[in-house]
C-alpha cells in the first residue's frame, strides 16, 4: 500500500532541500486559499505570499456570501489556519496593477497565481441601462455586506414598492431575499448597519425575478430556492402556464437530477396557497422573457420607471440545450428599482493575457497561455473565477485549485533545471522591500486580525456576530491599532 | 526521521486525550476540533493508523459501560480509496462520522463547513451498491448539497452524514478526483 506513498514523499521531500519555492498568490477569496493550501501539501519548500487589494481577506466569502448564511462562512476556519501557517503570509491593503506590477511580481516570484475573481459586471447593452435605480447585483450585494467600496452605495428602496431582478441564479435568490425577508430576521446577521436601516424603512414589497428561460433551465440552487420558498408572510407566485415542460426539457431533467428537484421545488410552490396579510410580500417568478429595454420616469428624469420585457420562446441550442429566442410581444414591470444579476466579469490587468470576449484570462489547466494555445506564460498560473468564469460554488475552487497546482507541480518536475532550480528568487523579502520603497502600507494576517477583533467587539454591543468596518479609513485604522 | 514520527504520534495522542474522555462521556458525537493537525497532516501518515484510539480503549470502557448498550469502542473498518486511486485502511468507532474519522487518520477529505450541511466539499462516493443500501436515505438538506458536488454518482454521500455503524464494517469509500477530469467550464454532475 505505501510504496508508492512513501516514495512520492520521499520526492517531495528532496524539493526541500532545493533552494525555497517562493510562490505569491493573488487574491484571497476560496481559489487563493484552497491554492495555497494544496501547494503547502505539496510542495515542502513552497513559501507562499497571499496579497489582496482589501485590508481584508476571505474575498467573496466576506463580500459575496449572504449574511444570512452563516454555516456557508465556516470555510474561513480552514483559511485562517492555512494564512496562519509558517511557510504562508497574508499581505493585505496591496493592489497589483497601482502599487506593484504584474512584471514586478513575476520577478520576484517563481510562481505567481492569479486569483482575483471577478470584480466588474456583465452588462445586457439595451437601451436605459445608466438610468438610476439600476444596479447591478454584486453593487448591491457589495453594499449590504460592507464592503468598502460601495459602503456609500444607498440604493434607492422608497420610491415604490416593487423591485425587478434581471437573472434567476443564486445571486439574484440572495437579493431577492434580503429585500424580502424580515428585517428582525436580518438584524442578528453579519449585516452592515447602514443596509439594515435602509431595509428597515424600504418599502419594496414585491419582488420579480426575471428569466430568459423556463423553470427547467433556472441557474439557482435547490437550498437557496427552498430558503426563499420558507420566508414568512410571502407569497410565492408562478404562472401555472410556465410550468408546462416539453419534451426537450423532459430530457434535461432526466439527464440533472439538480435541475428536476428545483423544477418539483417550483412546482410545489406554485401549487401552495396563502392567505393575505397586512404585511404581505411578493415574489413573482417571471419564465420566459428578456429585457427589452428600461424606460425613464416621467415625474423624476434620469431614473428608471420599469422595464420593458419580450416575450421568449425555447429553441433548441444544439448538445441538448434550449435557449431562448424572442417572439417580437412585448410588456411591461413598472418598477423604481433594478438589480441585474446578469452575471459578474473578470477585470484585466496590464501585461496578462486577456479574452475579453469569455472575460477571463486563457490558460490550459491554470497555465496562462497567450497568443496561440501552445505558448505557456512561465511561471504564470490562474484559478478560480479568473481561470473558469464566474460560476460554481465555493467548492468548485478545491477542484480548480486541485487542477492548477497539479499543473505547477507537473511543471516544476518537468524542467529540472528551470524555474525553480536555477534562479533565485527573492520572494518575501522582495516584496515586502518593494513595498516599502513605493510607501505601500501593508496590512498582515495580524492585522486582520485586529480588524476581526475589533469588528467581533462592535458586534457583541449589537447582538451580532459582528459589526463590519465599512470604510477604507476604520478598516486601516483597526488594523494598526495598538493592542 | 522515525523520532520525528514517534514524537509526532505522541502529540497527536495528547490532543486526543480531552477529546475522547468528552465523547465517551457525553455518548454524542459534537464536531469541535482544531483541524490544524489535517492541514499539516502529511509527512507521517505512513506509520499505523490508529495508534491512538487503541490507546484509550481502556479507559473508555471503564467510563462507558454504564451508558450504553453499544459499546462505545466497537471500530469497524473502513477503506478510503483516495485521488490517487490508493487504499487506506483504517478502523472507525461506531457512532463517528466518516468525515470526522478521515481527518482523524490524516486522509484528505475536505470539509470547509465542519459538519453544517453547507458544501459539498466532503463528498464520498460508496464502491458497493451493497453497503451504499444499508445508509439511511439522505435528507433534503443533503441532497441540495450533493446536486452541487463534483462528479455526483448514484451512490454519493456526504461524508459528514455517513455514521459508522456495525452493518457498514468493511465499506469502501472513494474521494472524488479533480484532477483527472475537471473541466475548465465548471462540474456538469452525472445523470441520476
Amino acid at each position: 500500500m505505501s510504496s508508492m506513498f512513501l516514495a512520492r514523499r520521499l520526492v517531495t521531500r528532496c524539493f526541500s532541500s532545493r533552494p525555497p519555492l517562493h510562490v505569491c498568490i493573488v487574491g484571497s477569496g476560496p481559489a487563493g486559499f484552497y491554492t495555497a493550501d494544496k501547494l503547502l501539501k505539496a510542495h515542502e519548500g513552497a513559501r507562499i505570499d497571499i496579497i489582496d487589494r482589501l485590508p481584508t481577506p476571505f474575498g467573496l466569502v466576506r463580500s459575496g456570501v449572504a449574511p444570512d448564511h452563516p454555516e456557508t462562512k465556516i470555510a474561513i476556519n480552514q483559511f485562517s489556519r492555512v494564512a496562519q501557517h509558517n511557510r504562508c503570509a497574508f499581505y493585505g491593503n496591496v493592489k497589483l496593477g497601482s502599487d506593484l506590477s504584474l512584471s514586478e511580481l513575476r520577478d520576484l516570484y517563481h510562481v505567481v497565481v492569479l486569483a482575483y475573481g471577478a470584480e466588474s459586471d456583465k452588462n445586457l447593452g439595451i437601451p436605459g441601462e445608466s438610468l438610476g435605480g439600476i444596479y447591478s447585483a454584486r453593487e448591491f450585494v457589495w453594499w449590504y455586506n460592507g464592503h468598502p467600496d460601495y459602503s456609500s452605495l444607498k440604493p434607492d428602496l422608497k420610491s415604490s414598492d416593487t423591485a425587478v431582478i434581471l437573472g434567476q441564479g443564486n445571486v439574484a435568490l440572495d437579493v431577492a431575499r434580503i429585500l424580502l425577508r424580515p428585517t428582525t430576521e436580518l438584524a442578528s446577521t453579519d449585516i452592515a448597519t447602514h443596509a439594515l436601516s435602509a431595509l428597515e424603512e424600504s418599502s419594496i414589497r414585491k419582488v420579480y425575478l426575471v428569466g430568459r428561460r423556463g423553470p427547467v433551465q433556472a441557474a439557482l440552487t435547490a437550498k437557496e430556492l427552498r430558503e426563499i420558498l420558507g420566508i414568512k408572510n410571502l407569497h410565492i407566485r408562478i404562472k401555472e402556464t410556465d410550468l408546462t415542460v416539453t419534451p426537450a426539457d423532459e430530457e434535461e431533467m432526466k439527464n440533472s437530477r439538480a435541475r428536476k428537484r428545483i423544477y418539483e421545488l417550483l412546482s410545489k410552490a406554485a401549487a401552495g396557497t396563502s392567505k393575505g396579510d397586512c404585511d404581505q410580500r411578493e415574489l413573482h417568478f417571471v419564465f420566459f422573457r428578456q429585457p427589452e429595454r428600461f424606460l425613464e420616469s416621467d415625474e423624476s428624469k434620469g431614473r428608471v420607471s420599469g422595464v420593458n420585457l419580450e416575450k421568449t420562446i425555447l429553441e433548441s441550442g444544439g448538445s441538448g440545450k434550449q435557449i431562448a429566442v424572442g417572439t417580437g410581444e412585448f410588456e411591461d414591470i413598472n418598477c423604481s428599482m433594478v438589480l441585474k444579476a446578469i452575471g459578474y466579469k473578470s477585470v484585466p490587468i496590464d501585461g496578462l493575457p486577456f479574452d475579453h470576449k469569455k472575460g477571463i484570462v486563457p490558460n490550459v489547466r491554470g497555465r496562462v497561455v497567450s497568443g496561440d494555445i501552445s505558448q505557456t506564460e512561465p511561471g504564470l498560473y490562474v484559478c478560480g473565477w479568473l481561470k473558469r468564469g464566474p460560476v460554481g460554488i465555493i467548492a468548485t475552487n478545491l477542484y480548480c485549485a486541485e487542477e492548477t497546482v497539479g499543473s505547477i507541480s507537473q511543471d516544476i518536475e518537468e524542467e529540472e533545471e528551470g524555474v525553480v532550480g536555477k534562479s533565485e528568487k527573492a520572494g518575501r523579502k522582495g516584496l515586502v522591500q518593494l513595498l516599502e520603497n513605493k510607501m505601500v502600507k501593508k496590512v498582515d494576517f495580524s492585522g486582520w486580525e485586529k480588524i476581526d477583533a475589533k469588528e467581533k467587539q462592535m458586534g457583541i454591543e449589537r447582538n451580532k456576530p459582528r459589526e463590519k468596518l465599512v470604510t477604507w479609513e476604520d478598516l486601516l485604522a483597526a488594523s494598526s491599532a495598538d493592542s | 526521521m522515525l523520532f520525528h514520527r514517534l514524537s509526532r504520534l505522541g502529540s497527536r495522542i495528547v490532543k486526543q486525550l480531552p477529546r475522547e474522555r468528552h465523547l465517551s462521556v457525553c455518548g454524542m458525537r459534537v464536531l469541535q476540533r482544531s483541524y490544524a493537525q489535517y492541514l499539516q497532516s502529511s509527512s507521517a501518515v505512513v506509520l499505523q493508523r490508529q495508534p491512538q484510539q487503541a490507546f484509550f480503549s481502556n479507559n473508555n470502557h471503564h467510563r462507558c459501560t454504564s451508558f450504553s448498550t453499544v459499546s462505545e469502542t466497537e471500530k469497524i473498518n473502513v477503506i478510503f480509496v483516495d485521488k490517487d486511486g490508493e487504499e487506506i485502511h483504517i478502523k472507525v468507532p461506531v457512532g463517528m462520522n466518516i468525515l470526522e474519522a478521515a481527518h482523524e487518520n490524516d486522509i484528505e477529505l475536505e470539509g470547509a463547513c465542519e459538519c453544517s450541511l453547507a458544501c459539498s466539499t466532503c463528498h464520498v462516493i460508496v464502491m458497493d451498491t451493497e453497503y451504499y443500501n444499508k445508509l439511511e436515505e439522505p435528507t433534503d438538506e443533503e441532497n441540495d448539497m450533493l446536486d452541487l458536488a463534483f462528479g455526483l454518482t448514484e451512490t454519493s454521500r456526504l461524508g459528514c452524514q455517513v455514521i459508522a455503524k456495525p452493518e457498514l464494517d468493511g465499506i469502501r469509500l472513494a474521494i472524488p478526483s479533480a484532477t483527472r477530469n475537471f473541466a475548465v467550464d465548471g462540474f456538469v454532475p452525472k445523470p441520476h
